[in-house]
């Protein structure tokens, strides 16, 4: 199965659609509510550095009966120091994006840690493609 | 195991109101957790969780959605919009305004038995 959502970066009205979307989708599909919750926290903050950091971006999600592919892509600035970005506590994101409830530098860690691998390339004045692979068995 | 309580017990205790989820008040929770930081609500693993913030606006209900939280009580008199109780319906969750601070929400919840989270 295969879906693709639009991120409208500076939009936090629309940030989760994809995340909501994808939750109905893996809950049709029965999958553990402890792996689907670990999925869409990752998306969700996925989504939300769209939002907060680049200009607009896409949600490709590919789901097979054993484990979910989710590739967010956009067009932005990039990210010039990955490693820097995985940080704890490291962020860029302005005044704004705080008074959303994110901002904090926990978003690429949370990612982290709700994924099975995470994959992360960037071009600075490009853009960013952060891909999610997590098994949906345990 | 920690105390349970159920939503409705909560919102009388806070004099709050239930501005979503009403036919939901009967279910219990048994961990709060207080923070406008939606990235370190992400981080949460406990269930029967209620949320206590300040934060008003789309993200919280999101958050909620995704970290599987049935009730959010938001403190300080802030009022939740209409998109926010379209999508807190659609998932059921419980959405309280509540007129104390979020101190006193915090002290109040203790006092009743509800757990910390850490
Ligand atoms: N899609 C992106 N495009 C450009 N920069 C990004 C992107 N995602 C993350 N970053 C950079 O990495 C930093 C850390 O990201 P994150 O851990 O999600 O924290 P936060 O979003 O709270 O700042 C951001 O502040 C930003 O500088
Ligand atoms: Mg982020």
């Amino acid at each position: 199965m295969k879906f693709s959502y639009e991120v409208e970066g500076g939009n936090f009205a629309k940030a989760g659609n994809a995340a909501s979307n994808v939750k109905k989708v893996l809950k049709q599909l029965n999958v553990d509510p402890k792996i689907i919750k670990r999925i869409v926290v990752a998306l969700y903050e996925g989504e939300v550095n769209v939002v907060a950091h680049a200009y607009k971006g896409m949600v490709l999600v590919d789901i097979d009966p054993s484990r979910i592919h989710i590739r967010i892509e956009d067009e932005g600035p990039g990210i010039p120091d990955i490693d820097l970005a995985m940080q704890v506590g490291y962020s860029t994101a302005s005044a704004m994006v705080r008074e959303m409830g994110f901002g904090a530098g926990m978003g690429l860690p949370n990612m982290k840690r709700n994924a099975d691998v995470i994959d992360i390339s960037s071009k600075v004045g490009e853009g960013t493609v952060v891909e999610l692979t997590t098994k949906l068995t345990s | 195991m920690a105390t349970s309580i159920k939503i409705r017990k909560i919102a009388e205790l806070l004099e709050a109101q239930v501005v979503c989820g009403v036919d939901l008040i009967e279910n219990e929770v048994r961990y709060a957790f207080a923070s406008d930081l939606m990235s370190d609500v992400l981080t949460l693993e406990s269930e029967h969780l209620v949320l206590i913030t300040g934060l008003t606006n789309m993200q919280t209900v999101r958050t909620a959605e995704m970290a599987d939280i049935n009730c959010i009580v938001f403190v300080r008199g802030k009022k939740v919009t209409p998109e926010m109780i379209d999508v807190a319906s659609e998932n059921n969750t419980v959405l309280i305004e509540c007129k104390y601070s979020m101190f006193r929400t915090i002290g109040m919840l203790h006092d009743a038995g509800v757990s910390p989270v850490y």
